[in-house]
């Protein structure tokens, strides 16, 4: 399947964390072809094993994306059929009023974000951004209608159609960090080509927007050698001091820091360099805000990694990158996978 | 010194590889057995298969600097590596990279400030590492991103019996491990140098994890608060005062029994000691402790002034009494009673 | 229920220091249970064995609590939190140590009140220098808020409600438990108010198939409430949906929601937007576990006059109940799509 297709459709979807089922169910129909095992574990992680060549003793490697997206779960009706909402994961309040919503009740409904409207609000108060607790979702739904479809704890994301922009961009909710998720294919669809030692774990997780608790769970299941998570960091725009960004269309980003183990990275660099795929750096000086947090305390230690695609406007409904990062991603990660070795994996332990 | 080498040493949180080998080689010979986890923690055991096993911890990293991003001019931008206060990397001479490169990170003259500026904090956003190269494309061929930056400080002597460097958190229970892991005690013991500690605590989970001890004591080093315009109420340890015993930090608390079995142990070898009087702050003791199913755990510390900062302060005296307070505990865990 | 809920609620039991509580509820259950044990974090096991499904139910048995750091030398106490404690609801209060020692709680000079903070705040028991205060506290010993209970019909007020009425209900639930084929441990976890720190520890050691807690939750029936919750007190257990710790398995959402009904339980639905229970570890234990919140409705959480009405705990019970003695169906709870 091809990767604006797939994800023009996953994107589409509603996935808010700790409810991300029906995009597992068309993560699952496209990665299935590529894997030799497909399971889901108790949380929800979606596991695709592929299996090395060669006998016994083969290198493990652990690849991470999560499925889950932002959202709104609702905390109260009010009088009038408005609904109070909470964040799922972290929202931008700012980027949110006036918005649309695909609500999952007993029917799918859809809803506005609104406020109180502006001509009544006092001068002072328009100068302050709006807090979570004075928006509502508006049904226009009579509230007897609303109490018997809607209930505290329904889920709701932003209605957004994926819109492709020039230059093979995709602009879309969820890209993080189903463009993640994307990469996990194009690199399964590589390595169809490729001859790799190794067992491959592809896993789509769950709940990484509220605490990498599916990260935490899947590696702990799976136990590898390498995990790397795959995931999104910031593309350049204005306002933006060059050290925190990546630029879009100059391919992967590595990170590195002591969340990293330095021969993955060294690995990842020089494959880059030998297949002459384009690679960007940043650093984290503590843990990432990703999955790879999760995975390199797990057990008892997992050499860990971390490759992220360059998007803009992160946690807003209009997200942004360039397929072709997301392309060479994937290259990128096959080739080291192919390049694993059970030497390799001993040689993490080496100090 | 080995106390001095090893606060001299570059180790920040994510490359601590210098302070690993000179602890390595300072080891070897005294144990039975030396290995790695995947995140660089080393496990040193001597007593294999007696019971109980006891695992005593120091972590190896210090808090520090890395190299962020470079500036036309050649200036190094730069992000701090655990707990740092911006007011302490102000007017400092630094060591970067691998290749131990020295820099400074300077300040705008105060000739050159406006007077309302002179009151505010300068924010790491606008502090810079100078390492004398005159352009971007110099530096970028002497430095890397990422690269790891320390304080470049000679570890003296000063007062009585002290010790002022950098680093002492936690190279004073580094140090002290080295020490413990040289007697032999009737239990197995695994001596753990664990990494990133001062990054959230990094190392430890995993260490307790691969060893599965009975019984875990964690040497750390401790904030002394005892200075001048602070009540004696908020001095959390006090210098000369011997080893700090935690009874309850923002990780972990320490169990009575544990409490009773250090205590005791003070007052019957007459080690002087006193009790943290902080709540706040993390050890190594919050991961192990919720390791597998709980394992009991202590922590025992030296008290250290100007903690994570380049010239810190700590007693000699405090340190020896910490050392022969490890000791004796491990001893009377050996002697049995602690487990029931 | 009143009873041993108004014996719970005064019984000492700050986290770190919950052997008296623990206690009070082996001896409440010992009669009913299989066994019972400890462990080294301080939680108290109480199982009923069987062939099926092993559950765990979680209730924390501590409460918030303020540790002496400092003993001055006229005999005030100086103070530190352990858990979540406000220094407004605090000041004035009457506190007590495990030897019965009771201080009155009050501060320093301010100028703004805003600025009230716990380190300008001191714990007085009366004594007039520190050798008259060291005969009975030491540097390291716990207070909590002291308080009896009151009853005012059929609502309850008193301390540490958050989380006795937890224990209360699960207790009550382990000595009703009709025939079951589940194996049933009831977990009285410690250390939950400074971390979820009990529950991460047993959640590890048993490895259950599912999880439970049941503890109290907001309520948003009082004038202008902190947060628009849709709890109120009197209308019935909540099944939580979310908290900040966890997000409730959906199928042990349905699981509690379908028993409620069937049953004639009245319920509610319960979206936390701040904090955490024990769920919050025993989900993200090992390879992950299906875990669920029963919540007790409860005014006033973290102060001394905590209200919950009885009711909301008899029906608590009878969901328990329900659960822990139905069939537990794994297959239909664990979705493993086939290839």
């Amino acid at each position: 399947m091809e990767i604006k297709r797939f994800l023009t459709d996953i994107c589409e979807m509603h996935g808010v964390s700790g409810y991300e089922h029906h995009v597992a169910a068309i993560i699952k129909a496209a990665l299935c072809e590529h894997a030799d095992e497909v399971r889901q574990d108790r949380l929800g992680n979606v596991v695709f094993y592929r299996k090395g060549k060669g006998d016994g003793g083969r290198p493990r490697i652990l690849l991470a994306a999560h499925m889950d997206e932002i959202g709104f779960m609702v905390t109260k009706i009010e009088e009038g059929g408005f609904l109070r909402f909470t964040s799922v994961g972290g929202i931008d309040t700012r980027t949110i009023v006036g918005q649309e919503v695909l609500l999952s009740a007993r029917e799918t409904l859809p809803g506005i974000i609104g406020a109180k409207p502006p001509h009544i609000i006092p001068d002072e108060e328009k100068e302050k951004a709006y807090k979570m607790e004075d928006l509502h979702i508006d049904l226009a739904l009579p509230e007897e209608r609303v109490r018997k479809l809607v209930s505290p704890g329904d889920l709701a994301a932003i209605r957004r159609e994926p819109l492709m922009l020039a230059g093979d961009s995709l602009a879309a909710k969820a890209l993080d960090d189903r463009a993640g998720v994307a990469v996990m294919l194009c690199c399964l669809q590589e390595l169809e080509r490729l001859h790799h030692k190794a067992d491959v774990y592809a896993v789509a997780t769950v709940q990484e927007e509220v605490g990498v608790r599916g990260a935490t769970t899947a590696t702990y299941g799976i136990v590898p050698d390498i995990g790397i998570a795959i995931d999104v960091n910031h593309g350049e725009m204005p306002g933006v001091s060059e050290q925190d960004v990546s630029q879009m269309g100059k391919g992967p980003t590595i990170n590195i820091g002591p969340n990293i183990h330095s021969k993955v990275n060294g690995e990842l660099i020089r494959l880059a360099k030998e297949y002459r795929i384009p690679y960007q750096l940043e650093i984290t000086p503590g843990f990432t805000g990703t999955d790879a947090r999760a995975i390199q305390v797990t057990r008892g230690g997992i050499a860990t990694g971390l490759l992220s695609i360059p998007l803009r406007y992160m946690h807003t409904s209009v997200e942004l990158v360039d397929l072709n990062d997301i392309r060479q991603a994937g290259r990128l990660l096959a080739h080291f996978i192919a390049a694993i070795d059970t030497p390799f994996v001993e040689g993490l332990i080496c100090y | 010194m080995l106390l001095k080498r090893l606060a001299a040493a570059h180790g920040v949180s994510g490359d601590e590889s210098e302070v690993r080998d000179i602890l390595k080689e300072e080891i070897e010979g005294t144990v039975e057995k030396i290995y790695f986890d995947p995140i660089g923690s080393m496990y040193a055991c001597k007593g294999t298969g007696r019971k109980p096993k006891v695992m005593v911890a120091a972590h190896m990293d210090e808090v520090g600097l890395m190299v962020a991003g470079f500036e036309k001019s050649g200036l190094i931008k730069i992000e701090k590596v655990g707990g740092i206060d911006d007011r302490v990397l102000v007017s400092k001479p630094v060591t970067v990279g691998p290749n131990r490169l020295p820099g400074v990170i300077g300040a705008k003259a105060i000739h050159l400030q406006k007077i309302n500026e002179r009151t505010k904090v300068i924010n790491i956003d606008n502090l810079y590492i100078d390492i004398g190269s005159r352009s971007q494309d110099e530096t970028e061929k002497l430095v890397k991103l990422g690269d790891y930056v320390s304080f470049k400080v000679k570890i003296r002597e000063i007062g009585d019996n002290c010790l002022s460097g950098k680093a002492f958190d936690n190279r004073a229970g580094c140090a002290i491990l080295v020490e413990v892991l040289k007697e032999d005690y009737d239990l197995e013991l695994t001596g753990v140098f664990t990494v990133q500690e001062e990054v959230g605590l990094r190392g430890s989970g995993a260490a307790a994890y691969n060893v599965n001890p009975d019984v875990a004591l964690v040497i750390e080093s401790t904030i002394a608060s005892d200075v001048a315009g602070t009540k004696e109420a908020f001095h959390a340890t006090k210098l000369g005062g011997g080893p700090a015993i935690t009874l309850m930090d923002a990780s972990f608390i320490t169990p009575q029994k544990m409490v009773d079995l250090l205590v005791n142990t003070a007052e019957k070898l007459g080690i002087p000691y006193q009790f943290r009087r902080l709540t706040t702050a993390s050890t190594d003791a919050g991961r192990i402790s919720q390791t597998y199913s709980g394992i009991l755990t202590g922590v025992v510390s030296v008290p250290c002034r100007y903690i994570h900062s380049p010239f810190s302060i700590i007693n000699m005296d405090d340190w020896q009494n910490t050392l022969r307070l490890v000791k004796g505990a491990l001893n009377a865990i050996a002697e049995g009673g602690l487990l029931e | 229920m009143k009873d041993l809920l108004k014996k719970l609620s005064e019984t000492y039991g700050p986290a770190g220091r919950e052997e008296t509580i623990a206690g009070v509820i082996k001896d409440e259950l010992e009669s009913f249970v299989d066994e019972t044990f400890t462990d080294v974090t301080g939680n108290l096991y109480a199982v009923k064995k069987g062939s099926g499904a092993k559950i765990m139910v979680a209730a924390h048995m501590d409460e918030i609590g303020i540790i002496v750091t400092f003993i001055e030398e006229k005999g005030f106490l100086r103070f530190s939190n352990v858990g979540g404690v406000s220094p407004y609801i605090l000041l004035g209060q009457q506190v007590v140590f495990s030897n019965g020692t009771v201080g009155t709680v009050s501060m320093e000079k301010l100028d703004d009140i805003k600025k009230l903070a716990l380190d300008k705040m001191y714990i007085d028991i009366g004594a007039r220098d520190r050798d008259e205060a060291s005969a009975k506290i030491r540097i390291g010993d716990v207070a909590t808020y002291y308080r009896h209970v009151s009853f005012n019909g059929g609502r309850v007020i008193g301390k540490a409600m958050d989380n006795r009425t937890g224990c209360a209900v699960l207790i009550k639930a382990m000595q009703e438990l009709g025939d079951t084929n589940n194996t049933v441990y009831a977990v009285f976890t410690a250390q939950e108010e400074v971390g979820l720190r009990g529950s991460r520890t047993s959640s590890y050691r048993l490895d259950p198939d599912v999880g439970l807690a049941v503890d109290v939750t907001l309520v948003g029936d009082t004038p202008e409430p902190p947060s628009p919750m849709a709890v109120s007190l009197g209308k019935g257990p909540a099944v939580k949906v979310k908290d900040n710790s966890v997000i409730c398995h959906p199928r042990l959402k349905e699981m509690l929601i379908n028993l409620a009904v069937k049953n004639n339980i009245p319920y509610q639905l319960e979206v936390l937007t701040a904090g955490g229970t024990d769920a919050g570890a025993i989900h993200i234990s090992r390879e992950g576990v299906p875990a669920g919140v029963i919540s007790i409705p409860c005014r006033y959480v973290h102060t001394p006059g905590e209200m919950v009405e009885l009711e909301d705990l008899e029906n608590a019970v009878r969901l328990l109940k329900l659960f822990l003695e139905g069939p537990v169906d794994l297959q239909k709870i664990f979705p493993c799509y086939p290839r």
